[in-house]
């Protein structure tokens, strides 16, 4: 027996770790979506510059919703802070032994290579902003050449990566948290990440079809970051590439949420009881059936269902794909705080 | 240079509070907070038991969790006696550290850092023993330099069988428990 009475009483740490709350699963789901939505762009890119795809619709319209949804996780961090006034603080240093510190340069440079991509042919989708600031044409152009397109395609492959371990690195770094406590998260992350971001395109394909670019400023905001670029619908095979993309990342994302729990439950006492807070404790219910199931397991049959033509492609697995991305980073965030370093009973 | 740690005598520790009453005094620790707290623990089976009271607080490790992970330095290590300190003006309120500290050490102040037991520095400064161990009446709280072989601290390990707390963190606490 081990029983064991305190009289610390802090908020945030007593009676279990409750230091983040909703702030940090929507930062870490969105900067694990930007990161795939990167490494899409990317790949798409070297298309683009090989001349063999265009007007792909991922390559050019990606970067720009990618910048915009970085904006929210990013205003999710900073609502996160309990010092808000000194964020200024992280970039003044390089502290090299903290995820922490290479995560926010990665995002700072990460914005700019969203930015730079997100110029390419803006001039076309945005005709707002290319009329209003002409310089906007200027630089499209200056950015639209087969060898710029290459060296901008690597760097949003390269630090797409990078964001999207780190987002997982940022928890795994803690030996305090033995659920957390696994490098499997960095992996894990990046391709929930990637199948997350496979699901937002297709969204985007699917609920925007292919129309001219409005002329507004509000409207071909939204439509640069949404609709195919002009009035043709992206190629045939760019959707059940998608689909199929997005099948190979749920297929890997499952296989390495088993090594997480096989790692946890064939370790010491701390992990095996952190293995059990997702396997039959509270969030039990939630990781089984949010993440496992509606998360990963459902979507690849619907997909695979619809690469066989057995039903009609629609925006279900993309909604629930994207949920259940969610519902990974809330129940690890949350569990994770709930696991501890076990005392031992015996001395 | 010198390297402090604490060495707490656990039989003689009867969890009075006097210490956290003197570290909230001394410190001005906002109301509904703590820098350091008594622990009661009891461990084995019926009819077989045995009592351990300490006082626990950071344990200004020798491998600090919480230094390694905040991102602007605001965590850092003291040159003055290797003790783990936060600089509430570089700090962002990310709340890693918090995380990080297996011991459940640190909180977030009202006013929105990271804080948490500094050894009472501005005290060693100035000769004197931290808050806590100047206060206690049955002198089981120790204080000194665990690289002067001569110390007191050093003395007491010596001596006495003792542990610290979660070991297996690979922390390496500096605050001692004599059995």
């Amino acid at each position: 027996m081990l029983e064991i009475t305190t009289t610390r009483h802090n908020p945030f740490v007593d009676p279990q770790l409750a230091v983040w709350g909703w702030e940090i699963p929507v930062y870490l789901f969105f900067g694990g979506m930007i990161a795939g939505m990167m490494i899409l762009a990317g790949i798409a890119m070297l298309r683009v510059a090989r001349g063999e795809d265009p007007e792909s619709f991922f390559s050019v319209q990606t970067p720009l919703l990618g910048f915009m949804l970085m904006n929210v996780g990013m205003a999710a961090l900073f609502l996160d802070l309990a010092h808000k006034l000194y964020v200024w603080a992280v970039y003044l240093t390089f502290e090299a032994l903290s995820p922490m510190s290479w995560g926010s340069w990665v995002l700072l440079v990460a914005y700019g290579i969203l930015m730079a991509s997100a110029l390419v042919r803006i001039g076309d989708s945005w005709p707002w902003l290319a009329r209003t600031f002409p310089i906007v044409g200027r630089l499209s152009a200056a950015v639209e050449t087969p060898s710029r397109l290459r060296l901008l395609a690597f760097a949003n492959i390269g630090f797409g990566i990078g964001l999207g371990i780190y987002t997982g690195i940022l928890l795994s770094a803690m030996v305090a948290r033995p659920l957390w406590n696994s490098a499997i998260l960095g992996p894990l992350f990046l391709f929930s990440g990637l199948s997350a971001a496979a699901a937002m395109v297709h969204l985007a394909i699917r609920i925007f079809p292919g129309r001219p670019a409005p002329q507004g400023m509000v409207g071909g905001a939204f439509a640069a970051m949404w609709q195919p670029l002009g009035p043709r619908a992206p190629r045939a095979g760019t959707e059940n590439a998608l689909v199929r993309a997005d099948v190979g990342f749920l297929g890997v994302e499952l296989v390495l949420l088993a090594l997480l729990l096989l790692g946890l439950v064939t370790a010491g006492a701390s992990q095996i009881a952190a293995a059990q807070i997702l396997i039959s404790g509270a969030y039990a219910p939630a990781f089984w059936g949010a993440i496992v199931f509606a998360g990963i397991v459902l979507p690849i049959a619907l997909q695979l269902l619809e690469l066989g033509h057995r039903i009609p492609h629609t925006v279900v697995p993309a909604l629930l794909v994207l949920a259940g991305g969610f519902a990974l980073r809330w129940v690890l965030v949350n569990a994770g705080q709930a696991s501890q370093i076990l005392q031992s009973a015996s001395r | 240079m010198a390297r402090f740690g604490m060495v707490i005598d656990t039989r003689k520790c009867v969890g009075c509070m006097d210490c956290v009453v003197a570290c909230q005094t001394e410190n001005d620790v906002p109301q509904g907070h703590c820098r350091d707290w008594i622990v009661t623990e009891v461990r084995g089976t019926y009819p077989t038991l045995e009592m351990e009271i300490r006082s626990e607080r950071c344990n200004h490790c020798d491998n600090p969790p919480c230094v390694y992970c905040c991102p602007t330095g605001a965590s850092h290590v003291e040159p003055f006696g290797k003790t783990v300190q936060v600089t509430a003006n570089r700090c962002i309120g990310c709340k890693a550290c918090l995380a990080a500290c297996p011991y459940g050490a640190r909180f977030v102040h009202p006013e929105g850092y990271a804080d948490k037991c500094t050894f009472c520095l501005h005290r060693v400064k100035e000769g004197k023993d931290p808050a806590c161990v100047s206060v206690c009446p049955t002198r089981c709280m120790h204080f000194g330099d665990l690289d002067d072989p001569k110390s007191e601290v050093n003395r007491l390990l010596g001596s006495r069988k003792w542990h610290t707390l979660l070991p297996e963190a690979g922390t390496k606490p500096r605050i001692f428990y004599l059995d």
